[in-house]
């Protein structure tokens, strides 16, 4: 037993018990210290400032980054909205000032009223609005009747102002009011109920940049509610500026080439992955959405069957129909199944099984090979093809040239399309591959789908020699002062599975579709500059009744949908396109011509700079 | 088993204050809660009410059984402990950002405020073995470090710092109480001098500002400054005799943050004035003499350690809310015992008050 160990007695504990006594008496005298000092020396200060319950917190919203096209030109600003606010506190007699407010602002007393019955669990000292955004003459009525008045305040909060109303609105997207799900979520700190945060396009994906930081100020009111004195204030953090890729002119020249056509367009720059232009119609005016859309007004872009606020060009899929050929073209050639010489005889029908399969050209197309076959959309050659290939193999190039998969851009809601494999069939319907499917999937129709900026990024892979790119929406972010604080680079996301040699053979069939008399696209040649692109024609119902008949089509819902997609100049792409026109019946009478223009208006702007 | 002694020295001076406190505490949440506009958390006292009744029924539960089989039992209770907060990390219910209860279906049961009794049981347990006049030497101290380190990371995962540091300030105290060695307090000391400025260096500059944010309030006008602030308006124009029961205009408004929990003693400071805030705390201080007087009294070391940690935990949570909401400390999340609202909080306390009876009443039966 170790000497030193002494086992304390009843007496050592006693004495740490006592000395423990004094240190807790000690501390609470300090608290009964404290409580002396508040209550009875401070006590007539904190009486006073108790009355009126006059020290308030008062929030300073910051003002919302602004959002540019890639030149620098405004398409976003702030401008102020003059709101309303009552404070019962404040008001002595609340029904009375309301009826000389309703004189003042032209607003049915009822109408205020039933505003404040709808705030009755806020605490009184706390603002109600009232009027959100209302006329200059109005505010200056209030102004001038302010001192009859008591406990009526205007305050001035910035609201959005999409400076080009429906264009690019389902880019730069809408506000709205902050819901209990997104509140919360933690991820909108500082928000409270009756916020406006971005629920839509730009505005909902860069919330955070866009937003800045809340500030605030403690202030001393008066018995009237008026601000006597500022104790301390933190400046609120204004959003920073965002540049988007867009090219504004383009984008608003190609919203207008719809004229009163449906559909999408996507512009990509192939170097970069830049978005250029990305186009929906029918469209929407964001302005709508400012403090508040109307029930009406939502009601109706909710129920018009065109859908006007879906983003077509990320959102919807169609059949990628005959711009799917360069998939089919790439995986022939890749595969040793074709050379560039192999060639076939079309008569206009294919038999497989027992079924006929038709070429869109009844007559046929007599000898084609792989060029022939891209420039004319032999349906024929390509069934023979998918028939060699086989679907396993032809989904696989087309997932590396990003279908079926979602391409990244940084916009929600974006579809993934779809790329039906054997394995794809027996788990979702419980089937076997039947070979004559492939048949329609070699075409780019059957179980296929792909929205409009999957088909751009596949042709931005082409025009650039094989790189998949991410979609960029956001070009650069300066802070308010004006500082650089993003900038961005090109993303890659992939290569196409392609030697030079395929990339040669399936370029020089892309040229001669516009370029060569008999290529589908081949009347929207531009004069001048060298365009590559292929036509598609996306059916909507079958080319042929049951009874094997040709389907007369007549109501406009079951026309085919018209696909354009290219690039140029061939030799040295700078942009590439996808247009689709909904219900446009062929992608060389619909879809060709805007892309035609589009190409030009974006090829004559960068000359000029 | 029912022994006459037991009876005979039962300490009905610590069951009359606690009772004393408990309707204090009844009425202030009464008006905390009841006063301004109807709402959904008009109706808390009465749950307050109803975690009275079941911590009643701890508190028997815990002074019936001799404590000395809290001793050999330590471990094992340590252990539920620990597993009930490894269910709360996991599948605890989220409120207010942090994941601190289980849900029972009717009742919300928080396990970082049973940690802090068992926190103390455990120690005191150790301690009793070890306890000797030079003091307990670093190696072991190393045990009990290692002990508590597990609870603690989990608490501040919740996240709860404030639970997880006061676990430690309530076992300090108790280590400090059953004495460290002097060389050992030298190196202690000298770590806990040198730790902050190193840890200080490695943190990144938003870190740096939520610390300096949470000693000095004042540096976030909009935040915990200005809860401060109307803390403070709350309870000095409360003056002398105070605005009355139920006419506390701060508490009405709702200009007091968290008015039913962390910010309490600001209503009751408010309505009864001075008068009424100091008779709380000398209510309290009574406590925390009978506390230690109970492990005076006893003649065992363990039943002296768990008096004297029990006693611990009361003169933290009063010491760190008063001193909170007079604006004299950081803004912590820690209850008033007895008053603030929480069910948890109040059965966890009535057990803490069961077991200073059971060693109150069995001072003379247990003699080493």
């Amino acid at each position: 037993m170790d000497t030193f160990f002494k086992t304390p007695d009843m007496d050592w504990y006693k004495k740490r018990l006592v000395l423990a006594v004094y240190i807790a008496v000690a501390a609470f005298l300090c608290l009964f210290l404290r409580l002396y000092y508040l209550q009875v020396i401070q006590g007539h200060e904190y009486k006073r400032l108790s009355e009126n319950n006059c020290i308030r917190l008062q929030r300073i919203t910051p003002s919302r980054g602004l959002v540019f096209d890639r030149y620098g030109d405004l398409m976003v600003d702030n401008r102020p909205s003059f709101d309303l606010y009552i404070t019962l506190k404040d008001t002595p007699d609340a029904a009375f000032t309301v009826k000389r407010l309703a004189q003042c602002v032209k607003a049915p007393e009822q109408d205020l009223m039933a505003r404040i019955a709808d705030a009755k669990k806020t605490p009184s000292y706390k603002p109600i609005l009232l009027i959100q955004d209302m006329d200059r003459d109005t505010v200056a009525r209030i102004e001038v009747h302010q001192y009859e008045l008591p406990g009526v305040t205007i305050s001035v909060q910035p609201v959005r102002e999409y400076l080009y109303p429906k264009s690019a609105a389902h880019i730069l997207g809408y506000l709205g009011e902050i819901n209990v799900d997104e509140l919360n979520s933690g991820n909108y700190e500082g928000s409270l109920n009756g916020d406006y945060i971005g629920k839509f396009g730009v505005e909902k994906s860069y919330e955070k940049k866009l937003r800045g930081e809340f500030g605030g100020r403690q202030v001393e009111v008066n018995a009237f509610g008026q601000v006597i004195r500022v104790i301390q204030t933190v400046e609120a953090k204004p959003g920073e500026n965002i540049y988007l890729t867009l090219d504004g002119n383009l984008q608003r020249h190609t919203e207008a080439l719809f004229e009163d056509k449906t559909g999408s367009a996507v512009a990509l720059d192939p170097n970069t992955g830049e978005i250029l232009a990305m186009v929906s119609i029918p469209s929407f005016d964001p302005n709508l959405f400012v403090g508040g859309i109307s029930h009406e007004n939502w009601r109706i872009l909710n129920s018009d069957p065109d859908r006007p606020l879906r983003n077509k060009a990320i959102q919807a899929e169609y059949p990628p129909a005959s711009t799917y050929k360069i998939i089919t073209s790439m995986a022939g050639l890749e595969e040793g199944v074709v050379d560039k010489n192999s060639d076939i005889f079309c008569v206009g029908r294919y038999y497989f099984g027992n079924r006929e399969y038709r070429d869109w050209k009844k007559e046929g197309h007599g000898h084609v090979n792989i060029l022939t076959a891209l420039s004319k959309s032999c349906d024929v050659y390509f069934y023979q093809l998918g028939i060699k290939l086989g679907v396993d193999r032809l989904a696989r190039y087309a997932k590396a040239c990003g279908f079926g998969e979602v391409t990244g851009v940084e916009l929600e809601h974006e579809s993934r399309g779809l790329i039906p494999t054997s394995s794809w069939k027996e788990k979702y319907r419980g089937a076997r591959w039947q070979a004559g499917e492939t048949l329609s999937i070699a075409i780019g129709q059957g179980y296929n789908l792909a929205t409009p900026i999957q088909v751009a990024v596949m042709m931005a892979g082409i025009a650039n020699g094989g790189v998949k790119y991410k979609p960029l929406i956001l070009k650069k972010v300066e802070s308010h002062e004006g500082e650089l604080t993003f900038n961005a680079s090109a993303i890659k996301t992939g290569t196409f599975p392609m030697s030079r040699k395929t990339l040669d053979i399936v370029s020089q069939g892309l040229f001669q579709v516009v370029n060569i008399p008999g290529g589908t696209a081949y009347s929207s040649r531009i004069e001048g500059i060298h365009m590559s692109g292929k036509t598609g024609t996306a059916q909507v119902v079958g080319r042929v009744t049951k009874n094997g008949e040709d389907r007369k089509i007549e109501a406009r819902h079951l026309k085919s949908h018209g696909w354009f997609t290219a690039f140029a100049p061939s030799e040295d792409p700078k942009i590439a396109v996808a247009v689709i026109v909904e219900h446009g019946e062929s992608g060389s009478g619909a879809a060709a011509p805007i892309a035609r223009e589009m190409i030009k208006k974006y090829l004559s702007e960068r000359e000029g700079q | 088993m029912i022994d006459r002694r037991l009876i005979q020295n039962f300490n009905w001076g610590l069951l009359s204050l606690t009772v004393l406190l408990s309707c204090a505490g009844i009425c202030t949440l009464y008006s905390a809660v009841t006063a301004g506009p109807p709402s959904s958390e008009s109706s808390l006292y009465i749950k307050q009410l109803v975690s009275y009744g079941i911590g009643v029924f701890l508190m028997i539960g815990c002074f019936l059984f001799n404590y000395k089989l809290l001793e050999r039992w330590s471990f094992a209770i340590y252990l539920v402990c620990i597993l009930l907060l490894v269910y709360v990390l996991f599948f605890g219910k989220v409120a207010g950002g942090s994941r601190r209860w289980i849900n029972l279906g009717f009742f919300s049961f928080q396990p970082s405020e049973l940690a802090k009794i068992i926190a103390v049981i455990y120690l005191a347990a150790y301690y009793s073995k070890r306890v000797n006049t030079n003091g307990l030497t670093l190696l072991e101290l190393l045990h009990p470090f290692m002990i508590l380190a597990v609870p603690f990371i989990l608490i501040v995962n919740q996240p709860d710092l404030g639970t997880g540091l006061l676990i430690l300030t309530i076992s300090g105290t108790l280590t400090v109480f059953a004495k460290i060695e002097k060389r050992a307090l030298w190196y202690l000391g000298g770590a806990g001098a040198l730790f902050p400025p190193i840890l200080w260096f490695f943190l990144k500059e938003y870190q740096k500002q939520r610390i300096l944010t949470f000693l000095n309030p004042e540096r976030d006008p909009l935040g915990a400054g200005y809860h401060i602030i109307q803390s403070k308006i709350a309870i000095g124009s409360g003056m002398i005799y105070g605005k009355g029961f139920l006419k506390g205009t701060q508490n009405a408004l709702a200009f007091l943050p968290e008015q039913q929990t962390d910010f309490i003693f600001s209503v009751l400071s408010e309505e009864w004035g001075l008068i009424g805030s100091a008779s709380i705390l000398i209510l309290f201080v009574l406590l925390i003499i009978m506390g230690l007087n109970i492990a005076n009294n006893c003649r065992e070391p363990f039943g002296v350690l768990l008096a004297t940690g029990i006693t611990a935990i009361f003169f933290w949570e009063v010491l760190i809310n008063a001193g909170m909401v007079m604006g004299l400390l950081p803004v912590v999340g820690v209850p008033l015992p007895f008053i603030s609202y929480g069910g948890s909080s109040i059965i966890c306390k009535m057990m803490g008050i069961g077991l200073l009876l059971n060693v109150s009443m069995r001072r003379f039966i247990i003699v080493k």
